[in-house]
């Protein structure tokens, strides 16, 4: 099934007000460090495009990039490892955000249920911790509310290493956000937002995956 | 249950089609055998035996006498109008004529224990439909087939071919497995807490599982809907159903083969996380079904929900004579939505001119021993009584008891004064399942009661008077405290979505 490039995945979902970062696409090396010192460093820089997927799996994404230089070295590798199958691509420079807590959540659409919405706990443990709730799309305030309330990593989600509780609210807007696309947008296959970090106690989503049905 | 998908699709049948199921005004076996080991027979024998009062018509091929039946070799002979319900135990083969010969006679609704349909091949699979379509041009509710049957103690009627047969009440039951009918029934006779319908649904070829709980949700017998299921069919009809069940009553869902279906092969991460299992218990969740971990505990979740009330929020309060079972409720406690209440201070200073110093003076209430004649039933109602706490779990009957048996078994008894304190003791521990109940019904609050002898002794007068009120007496803290987090939980899903 294809997939959409990052970038389109998150206007879609921004649009239904799932939160992201602001960040800027540009197709040269130069283009990006001059977006990078717009930002504010560090940064991060992706290469993405319609047949890019799985980014980190790849190599695809450099983290903590701190100074021009580091921006260019690294926007001019990523354009090197672009291959063919991988057709246009284009450079996505975002601020590097530091979060201790990252969830997920997206859509997915069952055999026996449907299309499903899903929170969970994030981070490269998530599959194996699998702290996660589903709830079949349509969901209402409620619904979202009980999904954050089923997880039983709960202190994670209260005051953390200084930090302040996360903002149940806001999670609660990006479940909405996430069934009202599924609902509104039937061509919608599934949805990653992996990870939702948690900055300031806030959900912002540094990355998104949509797959539509062709 | 696999023979063939449950019907999960269908419009809602009406509720008065099953009154012939539940309610028949005359039963019909057909296929009686004189041969005890026979399901023809089996059925035939507890239907009679268990004391149904309609009128009871047999067929046997030869039309020999059944356990005093004079039965037909031809349906034409019946009367008319006076049968509802056929048991059918006659091979499939001989099924579509003995439907069409029923129907002229007025039956409206049968029960197929016979097998050979959806669970054996493709014949079976084609003679199942086959027989659907014949009912339903016929007007007979199917149940089944291949099931062991239904009962049905408000009226007496335990048309099945396997015991036991549950004691009346207002749990109504359907499952996807004879087998489990069996199971809660079995469990409703050790509780007492009893049963207004149960059904096993068979192949599901006509009437599925949400079919009955539908019903259920109309009958006014059934105060709460209990079900086994393995296969949902379509997932979404299925829960969108049993929504529109637990809206009204409590829905207890014990699901088999939760860990069968795996992680899917996915290019999401979401995708890879959906097992089954999860995706089912957050869709169950949604709305508003109670998921039970075990058989015994979806027995005892429909029980709790048939006997006590619903809480109006999550405090607790632990009244108990033994302290290790104080703390241990309050672990147990721990691992749910419940909470203990922290004791209100004039709630302290009452308990306090009721007990000697040495009491716990905090929840789980540990009165360390010094309890009087009148002090456990006084402060259960003090508890439940309290506008800050939401209900009362109390440990520690039965003790007195099970050293009174022990006095009434030696070689002592009955004298050296044994006669008198061991009355005392029994006195004393029915008192305390008097006083539970009571305090819950004046208080409209859930007052559980838990102690191992529900199950290691049931004729200890503590527990026996538990069943006497037609509750459950809990074999440990733990269940107890699993059984109110349910009660809460449903609490907590109507009132946030203005249902109560």
């Amino acid at each position: 099934m294809p997939t959409l490039s990052e970038a389109d995945s998150k206007e879609l979902l921004a649009t239904f007000g799932v939160p992201f970062p602001t960040e800027r696409i540009v197709s040269t090396a130069d283009a990006a460090v001059d977006a990078a010192t717009e930002i504010g460093f560090p940064v991060v820089v992706k290469l993405g495009g319609d047949g890019i997927a799985h980014k980190t799996e790849r190599g695809l994404v450099r983290l903590g990039l701190g100074s021009a230089e580091q921006v260019a070295a690294a926007a001019a590798d990523l354009l090197t490892a672009a291959t063919p199958e991988d057709g246009e691509v284009h450079l996505l420079v975002a601020p590097m955000l530091r979060a201790t807590r990252e969830l997920i959540a997206g859509l997915h659409d069952d055999d026996q249920f449907g299309m499903t919405v899903m929170l969970g706990v994030g981070g490269i443990l998530a599959e194996a911790v699998a702290d996660v709730s589903f709830r079949l799309v349509p969901i209402d305030r409620v619904d979202a509310e009980e999904m954050i309330d089923d997880l039983e990593l709960q202190k994670l989600l209260g005051p953390f290493r200084g930090e302040p509780a996360v903002d149940r609210a806001a999670v609660v807007d990006v479940l909405l956000g996430l069934s009202a696309a599924a609902s509104e947008r039937a061509d919608i296959a599934s949805a990653d937002l992996n990870p939702l970090l948690v900055v300031d106690g806030r959900p912002v989503a540094v990355d998104a995956l949509v797959e539509v049905r062709a | 249950m696999s023979a063939a998908g449950p019907n999960t699709t269908a419009d809602r049948i009406p509720a008065e089609r099953f009154r012939a199921l539940f309610e028949p005004r005359g039963v019909l076996v057909a296929g009686a055998s004189t041969h005890p080991g026979k399901f023809g027979f089996v059925s035939l024998h507890n239907i009679l035996a268990c004391g149904y009062e309609g009128k009871v018509f047999a067929t046997n091929r030869d039309g020999a006498e059944v356990l005093g039946i004079q039965t037909v070799a031809d349906i034409d002979d019946l009367p008319d109008g006076e049968i509802d319900l056929v048991f059918v135990c006659t091979p499939a083969a001989a099924n579509p004529d003995l439907l069409r010969a029923c129907a002229k006679k007025g039956i409206t609704a049968a029960f197929i224990a016979s097998a050979g349909y959806g669970e054996a091949g493709e014949a079976g699979i084609a003679a199942q439909a086959d027989l659907v379509a014949l009912a339903d041009e016929l007007g007979i509710l199917l149940a089944g087939p291949n099931g062991q049957g239904v009962v049905s103690p408000p009226v007496k009627l335990c048309a099945q071919i396997v015991g036991p047969f549950p004691p009346a009440g207002h749990i109504g039951i359907a499952s996807q497995s004879g087998n489990f009918v069996s199971s809660f029934e079995n469990y409703a006779q050790l509780t007492g807490v009893g049963v207004s319908r149960a059904v096993s649904a068979g192949n599901a070829a006509a009437v599925g599982v949400p079919d009955y709980l539908e019903y259920y949700a109309d009958d006014p017998e059934t105060r709460v809907a209990l079900a086994y299921v393995e296969s949902v069919g379509d997932g979404r009809a299925f829960v969108e159903r049993l929504r529109g069940v637990a809206e009204r009553k409590p829905v207890v869902v014990v699901k088999g083969g939760a860990t069968a279906g795996g992680q899917r092969a996915a290019a999401s991460h979401t995708g890879a996380l959906a097992s089954d299992d999860r995706v089912f218990d957050g869709a169950v969740r949604q709305a508003g079904v109670s998921r039970a971990a075990s058989v015994e505990e979806g027995f005892e979740l429909a029980a709790t929900f048939a006997s006590q009330p619903l809480p109006a929020g999550n405090k607790v309060v632990v009244v108990t004579t033994v302290g290790g079972w104080g703390v241990v409720a309050a672990d147990a406690i721990a691992g749910t939505d419940l909470e203990l209440a922290a004791l209100p201070d004039d709630l302290m200073a009452e308990i306090d001119a009721l007990l000697p110093p040495r009491w716990s003076r905090n929840n789980p209430v540990d009165m360390a021993g010094g309890e009087t004649r009148d002090t456990v039933p006084e402060i259960m109602r003090l508890a439940a009584s309290h506008a800050e706490v939401d209900a009362v779990i109390f440990l520690g009957m039965g003790i007195q008891s099970n050293q009174a048996k022990l006095m009434r078994e030696g070689r002592f008894w009955p004298d050296h004064g044994l006669e008198r304190i061991v009355a005392f003791h029994e006195r004393q521990d029915a008192r305390y399942a008097e006083a539970a109940a009571e305090v819950s019904e004046a208080t409209g609050k859930p007052v559980l009661v838990a102690t191992e002898l529900a199950v290691t002794s049931p004729d200890n007068p503590g527990p026996a008077a538990v069943r006497a009120t037609g509750r459950v007496c809990y074999p440990s803290a733990n269940r107890a405290v699993v059984a109110l987090d349910h009660l809460w939980r449903r609490a907590r899903w109507l009132g946030r979505r203005d249902l109560t």
